[in-house]
């Protein structure tokens, strides 16, 4: 029953899903904590381009996102993300670019969500001592926000993995586009089903059920 | 304007605010002129490539509105189908009886922890095998089916938050005049969460929106995205293509999104409404989400609490 599945590398299929969500989850923390830290800089100009950032990106479809990337960026732009030679190298870095991109807008959500929790009391201790913005959202402020924004943080991941099966589209070896050769190929269409759901709950359930319990006991008591 | 993060600026503050300005600016600026000159270089901003979109109807209408119509028929569907089924599955997971519970949940975390593109290839697959849905059709059907399965679960979710943040006086009250379980659920909790959940309903209504694009995709279903496709090789037009859709997205979203925090405003002020609102950013707070933070969060309404959050 099992048979077909020699003919096919599940494992590295999933690998690429793993690789896709590891890095555009560092790039997406990192870009969607800088936008937050603009939402709430006292400069006006870079309020307004992280609003305007979040509102713009959350509202375009991922798909539109990564299929943009490969169609605009790489063939007009030429933005081939120093690998021009090798198409699959650059269709995994384009496509971690636009993960990355897309779920920043909803990293900063989270951490924005997050900053709003830390009482005001913080902040104006921290100002006393005299500290500046960047010291205060940076020593105080980010610290506090980030322990009680895993649980949100932990969603944002959980649907950025749900979310690289996108990358196929622009034909990244990954989970969805494997097991769309299996179906077009082998008549198990419930056991492949099942098998990729299965792989999918693998990836997802555990980051949940961890991130969650870590979240739980960090967050700061109040 | 003050915030928490910062004093009214001094002299010295407002001289680096406006360094910090100008200097952000020249960045952005520079980012402009890059993609600005990449596009004149590549000929994208000739008026040949753009003339089809704003200066001629017959790209919309052959085009781009059909895959408009498209992407609305098959999110409208898929919401109005997704939505019985979220509520049933959403009411199931409170009931009494375990072996009603579990399985309930079981199905909804599911389908919940998977991509909807794996249950929509999954779909198209399952209906060309098994049924004789014309290959014309197949791809809305798919489409549809994925989205079905996916957002049930997650309006599920939202309806037994919606239902869970209501006080517990209502049941209270019912239990206490007589009503049976059902009659409890369907007069007094049902129709009480409706209008604590319709905004987080209608904000739904975006991700189904956004997620007709993988159909378009994967699936050759003929919606918005692969109607830019055949819409830019007959024109010979990509970036100016890509722009116009993302701007029909992003106005549609905006529309929908303007549209759920009308509804929640509105039911924010109504006297009415007994529990709190279960705004857009209500599911991925969903394991906060108990009778108690739901209250604290509704008295701290003007802080901006979780409802609130977009912008």
């Amino acid at each position: 029953m099992f048979d077909f599945l020699e003919d096919y590398d599940l494992l590295e299929a999933f690998w690429m899903t793993v690789k896709l969500t590891v890095f555009a989850g560092i790039g997406s923390l990192v870009w969607g904590t800088l936008l937050a830290a603009m939402r709430v800089s006292p400069v006006p100009v870079m309020r307004w381009f992280g609003t305007a950032y979040v509102n713009i990106v959350r509202n375009i479809p991922l798909t539109v996102i990564i299929v943009f990337s490969s169609l605009g960026l790489a063939d007009v732009f030429g933005m081939t993300m120093g690998a021009a030679d090798d198409v699959d190298t650059m269709t995994f870095r384009l496509s971690v670019l636009g993960l990355g991109a897309y779920t920043a807008a909803f990293v900063c959500e989270a951490v924005r969500s997050g900053i709003n929790t830390v009482p005001v009391g913080q902040a104006e201790a921290a100002r006393a001592l005299g500290l500046s913005f960047s010291q205060v959202l940076g020593l105080i402020v980010l610290p506090q926000a980030f322990r009680s924004v895993i649980g949100p943080l932990t969603n944002v991941l959980i649907a950025l993995t749900k979310n690289t099966t996108v990358a196929a589209a622009i034909g990244v070896a990954e989970a969805a586009l494997l097991m769309r050769e299996m179906l077009e190929n082998e008549a198990q269409l419930f056991l492949i089903a099942a098998i990729f759901a299965f792989g999918f709950v693998v990836l997802t359930l555990p980051t949940g059920l961890i991130l969650g319990w870590l979240g739980k006991r960090l967050a700061v008591k109040r | 304007m003050t915030s928490v993060l910062y004093d009214a600026p001094g002299p010295r503050a407002k001289r680096r605010n406006v360094l910090l300005s100008v200097l952000f600016l020249a960045l952005l600026l520079l980012g402009f002129w890059w993609a600005w000159s990449a596009m004149s270089d590549k000929g994208q901003l000739d008026w040949a490539k753009w003339e089809p979109w704003l200066a001629d109807s017959e790209s919309w209408t052959t085009y781009l509105l059909p895959g408009l119509a498209n992407t609305l028929k098959a999110a409208g569907l898929a919401m109005v189908i997704a939505l019985p089924l979220g509520a049933l599955f959403g009411i199931a997971r409170l009931s009494d009886h375990r072996w009603v519970r579990i399985p309930a949940a079981v199905v909804v975390e599911f389908f919940r922890a998977i991509p909807v593109l794996i249950l929509m290839v999954f779909a198209n697959q399952f209906y060309s095998d098994s049924t004789d849905i014309s290959v014309d059709d197949r791809p809305m059907y798919a489409v549809v089916t994925g989205l079905v399965l996916y957002n049930a679960s997650v309006l599920a979710e939202i309806v037994r938050a919606g239902i869970l943040s209501l006080p517990k006086g209502q049941t209270e009250a019912a239990k206490a005049i007589g009503l049976r379980k059902g009659q409890t659920m369907t007069s007094v909790l049902l129709p009480q969460s409706v209008t604590a959940m319709l905004p987080a309903l209608v904000s739904q209504l975006v991700v189904i929106v956004k997620d007709t694009a993988l159909g378009g995709a994967m699936l050759s279903f003929a919606e918005l995205l692969s109607s830019r496709k055949t819409a830019a090789s007959y024109y010979a037009s990509v970036i100016p293509s890509f722009i116009i859709v993302a701007v029909i997205f992003i106005v549609l979203n905006l529309l929908i999104t303007g549209l759920a925090s009308w509804l929640e405003r509105r039911m924010r002020r109504s006297k009415k409404s007994t529990g709190a609102v279960v705004g857009p950013e209500a599911l991925e707070n969903l394991e906060t989400i108990g009778p108690k933070t739901i209250r604290m969060d509704h008295g701290e309404n003007t802080g901006g609490g979780f409802g609130g959050g977009t912008a």
